[in-house]
């Protein structure tokens, strides 16, 4: 499937928005979710819903941690 | 002094903001911050990388107060989109609105911040939008709803001060919200500036970040806050073109 990943093209074989994210992030060995946040898009999607949301050719998602800002 | 800050029916335990932005590393930020006695800090939303710099900063923060932004944001859209993945982030619905209109002077394009200020104020975030030192746009902004507005001192990270001293009396004046000075603070100084000129806070981070010693920095921005805001309280004497003798008149030794 062809998804659009904080703007760059992917191919990905991850059926929900819950499986993308342990694919986009598994090598960051995060503890919890706390300071993340996923729009599919243009809509947040909150977190408890991440596994029942499934994704499609196409689809743009936006996977964001809180920064350092000023 | 009790008269505390309070935005949105929270009373905040300091009146400077800061920014958690640039400091050498991150157990300089942390030590600054507790320094500077600030319990709000400001955060960026930025994509995720594997790289992971700074992905720390929210857990090293834990017990502070965050106010994400939207930094960077160049229309409404795309404000109200990071204000919204923010809030989910972090589980507040405070919010620093920024929109930029130039790149090169980091001014806010105003026909977006308001239109962004409408709309997530009507989605229920507590709005404190970064803007110009205009007294309309402040007023606008407060009509819209805005929690406190927060103009610009002088460019962002400029270190400049308050580039126009009247403007800001102005606006604290006919302000019906706290008015927190964004922006272009350099040194303590510009601080107790930006305070006597009737501001309710202050917000800033280059000043510390890059500071020879952002720790000291810290603790001077602390008690020019405060000393601003008593200095304002207190009313200071009329301005006079001619000397006024401190020491009485009378009694004086010799002839």
């Amino acid at each position: 499937m062809k998804l659009i990943v904080n703007g760059q093209e992917r191919d990905s074989a991850a059926a929900t928005l819950d499986a993308l994210w342990r694919e986009e992030t598994a090598e960051l060995d995060l503890p919890n979710t706390k300071g993340f946040a996923i729009a599919l898009n243009g809509k947040v999607v909150r977190q408890p819903d991440w596994a029942k949301t499934s994704l499609s050719d196409d689809d743009r998602v936006e996977i964001i941690r809180a920064f350092a800002g000023g | 002094m009790t008269d505390a800050l309070t935005i949105a029916g929270v009373t905040l335990s300091s009146r400077l903001f800061i920014g958690t932005a640039g400091y050498p590393n991150q157990r300089i930020m942390v030590d600054a911050i507790a320094a500077s006695g600030a319990d709000l800090v400001t955060l960026s939303v930025r994509r995720i990388s594997l790289q992971g710099h700074g992905s720390d900063t929210v857990r090293l923060l834990a017990g502070r107060r965050f106010l994400p932004n939207t930094a960077g944001c160049e229309t409404a859209r795309d404000a109200i989109l990071t204000a919204q993945l923010a809030r989910e982030a972090l589980g507040t619905d405070w919010i620093k609105v920024e929109v930029i209109g130039d790149r090169e002077t980091l001014y806010p394009d105003v026909g977006e911040l308001l239109a962004a200020t409408r709309e997530l104020v009507d989605d229920g975030f507590v709005v404190l939008p970064y803007c110009n030192d205009d007294p309309v746009v402040c007023a606008r902004l407060a009509d819209l709803g805005a929690a406190a507005v927060m103009p610009m001192g002088s460019l962002i990270g400029s270190g400049m001060g308050v580039a126009n001293p009247g403007n800001l009396e102005l606006i604290c004046a006919r302000s019906p919200v706290p008015v927190i000075v964004d922006a272009g603070i350099g040194t303590a100084s510009d601080a107790v500036i930006a305070m006597e000129c009737g501001a309710s806070g202050v917000l800033l981070n280059t000043a510390v970040a890059k500071a020879d010693d952002p720790v000291r920095m810290a603790h001077a921005m602390r008690y020019a806050v405060k000393a601003g805001w008593n200095a304002r309280q207190a009313g200071r004497i009329a301005r006079r073109g001619r000397a006024e003798p401190s020491s009485p008149q009378l009694g004086l030794v010799g002839s």
